[in-house]
């Protein structure tokens, strides 16, 4: 399965290199509670600047998702059908990421379901996050 | 080409809570309007079918509608973008897929682009522009720009102009989406997905809207798209009316390919080329022309709500369709009790449930709208949705809710026309308004 390769910038350099660890990371703001993905450069609650970032656990629940037969993305098109869902992180319910669900048959995503962190190689040297359906 | 003012025009946009009423109701009016016909894409031979050919076609129609002369026409707002191209942005920019003669010629203006310069110097006697704004936004926006236009004093007979264009292939399929990188925004999205924008927003929140209110998407949205043909089909220009095909059943519905899963081609407006025109005035003016003026009471713009994380949700999305009923609400002095007439955006039909909700027309509430999309949704019956169309009803042209909407308050909608209020409804709020837009427009025909 081809998939965009993600083109780091400097804001978020610091969470690719976690991937590339496999680490998934989150910004943490200094001045509240706030955790927040992606990456900004300001906090989304409180407006403060001083942003870090925070190892998370890979724990997560299905919200919804959707079946691509016919997308927009050249080099996904090979791939199609291939189900897109999303995932709501159990340590921080309002950050959501997208998943493939490899594994997950086309249509049968069964929302709700928990899922657990995995990742895969996209180019050389370059991984991506992905949730994988917990058997 | 004479014009005084050609610059960025700002300022115009009503784009928050808290604006009040629009302070200029009773001084501008929708006059006329034009539409040409809608084909799939231009043949590359018949001059009279050009992208261009079909703006001046609307141009005249919509003066005419007005019984107005090119020379008083002081300003116009012409979209130069019809988001058909590599990525969206300007179909100029489609060239691989060329379906004509190929390049040099003069311009690509007339033929993937229209602005008000060509206008001018193609239709002769629009002699006393002198306000035409190069940064004019699609239709939505565009409104509101034209109807702040005039209420400011820039212009007292403004003209607007809005196509798209189609060429040979499948636009939006090259540029970054061509790419085998994602960059910017993009690396948050692309590695796991099929698109960026509308499609993801809508197809996911929807499928959250249907595990938590229960039922189908086909359950829930096949009424709303089936009704939306039929009403299509009322428009003598619309692409199903003069092309085919008529009459979508629900087996035609479900059976159709999926695009998106659960969204089908039906759920998906369908890529057209054509070009439509309105006239607004001042009451001033107004006053003697042809038509009933149909006052605005109300534009916005911007947008509602945030989006927390890479993906909307649906608790993000009806919050967001909330606020910005309340803007047009506010800003119009309505309340859903007083609209006769909606004619919300449906390029994609999964956004019709949650604008139905967030605006509460005819006491719809969350999670109701399947029960009244399986009720009578007809033009004849008590509750007239989209009577319109839409886009889906007659293609992506995203003047349908704008023509169908002046065309009620005037009652001159013919068999489209509601039978709600003895056939002659008061209001209308129409838009093209994509997820979170909060580009509406309210007219009326009573004046404030």
């Amino acid at each position: 399965m081809s998939k965009l390769i993600p083109i780091p910038d400097e804001l978020s350099k610091p969470f690719w290199d976690a991937v590339n660890e496999k680490r998934l990371i989150v910004q943490q703001c200094a001045d509240c509670p706030t955790l927040q993905y992606p990456p900004r450069p300001t906090c989304q609650d409180c407006g403060s600047e001083s942003m870090g970032w925070k190892e998370v656990e890979g724990k997560g629940h299905i919200l919804s998702f959707f079946v691509v037969y016919d997308g927009r993305y050249q080099v996904r098109i090979p791939d199609q059908p291939y189900n897109v869902a999303i995932v709501a992180l159990d340590e921080e319910p309002r950050i959501n990421f997208y998943a493939n669900l490899p594994g997950t048959p086309v249509k049968q995503v069964p929302i709700g379901a928990p899922v657990e962190l995995i990742f895969e190689e996209v180019a050389p040297g370059q991984l991506i996050h992905d949730w994988k359906v917990v058997e | 080409m004479t014009t005084d003012f050609t610059g960025e025009y700002t300022g115009y946009r009503r784009d928050k809570p808290g604006l009040g009423l629009w302070p200029h109701q009773g001084k501008v009016a929708i006059v006329g309007w034009g539409m040409s016909p809608v084909d799939r894409r231009w043949d590359g031979v018949s001059m009279d079918k050009t992208y261009g050919a079909y703006g001046m076609m609307a141009v005249q129609q919509a003066l005419d509608d007005a019984g107005v002369d090119r020379s008083e026409v002081d300003g116009m707002f012409v979209c130069p973008e019809t988001g058909a191209g590599a990525t969206g942005g300007s179909s100029a920019d489609w060239g691989p897929y060329r379906s004509y003669f190929e390049p040099p010629y003069d311009s690509e203006y007339g033929l993937s682009r229209l602005n008000a310069k060509w206008l001018i110097d193609n239709m002769p006697g629009f002699d006393n522009v002198r306000f035409a704004p190069s940064n004019v936004p699609s239709i939505g926006e565009q409104m509101g720009m034209t109807a702040q236009a005039v209420a400011d004093g820039h212009c007292d007979v403004a003209l607007l102009v809005y196509g798209m264009n189609n060429f040979e292939g499948r636009y939006r399929h090259g540029g970054e989406n061509a790419s085998p990188e994602a960059r910017g925004n993009r690396q948050w999205n692309a590695p796991w997905s099929s698109g960026d924008g509308l499609q993801l927003t809508g197809a996911i929140t929807i499928q959250q809207y249907c595990a938590r209110y229960g039922g189908s998407f086909e359950e829930l949205i096949a009424p709303a798209v089936i009704n939306e043909h039929r009403n299509g089909l009322m428009h003598s220009w619309g692409f199903y009316t003069l092309h085919g095909p008529s009459g979508l059943t629900f087996e035609d519905y479900v059976n159709a390919r999926p695009v998106l899963w659960p969204c089908r081609i039906w759920d998906c407006d369908r890529p057209v080329n054509a070009v439509g025109a309105f006239l607004f005035a001042t009451a001033e003016r107004a006053k003697d022309m042809k038509q009933q003026p149909l006052w605005v009471l109300n534009h916005n713009g911007g947008q509602g709500g945030t989006v927390r994380s890479s993906q909307e949700t649906l608790d993000e999305s009806e919050e967001a369709r909330a606020q910005v009923a309340g803007m047009v609400y506010e800003g119009s002095g309505l309340h859903a009790e007083d609209v006769d007439i909606f004619n919300p955006y449906d390029g994609y039909s999964f956004f019709l449930p949650l604008t139905l909700e967030g605006f509460q027309w005819h006491g719809v509430k969350k999670g109701e709208s399947q029960a009244f999309f399986n009720g009578d949704i007809s033009v004849e019956g008590p509750h007239p949705f989209t009577p319109g169309g839409g886009n889906l009803g007659v293609g992506r042209t995203r003047t349908a809710m704008y023509i169908d909407s002046i065309e009620q308050l005037r009652g001159q909608a013919g068999e489209r026309q509601v039978t709600i209020k003895n056939g002659r409804p008061e209001t209308a709020i129409c838009a093209f308004a994509p997820a979170r837009s909060a580009a509406y427009i309210v007219l009326s025909n009573a004046t404030p």
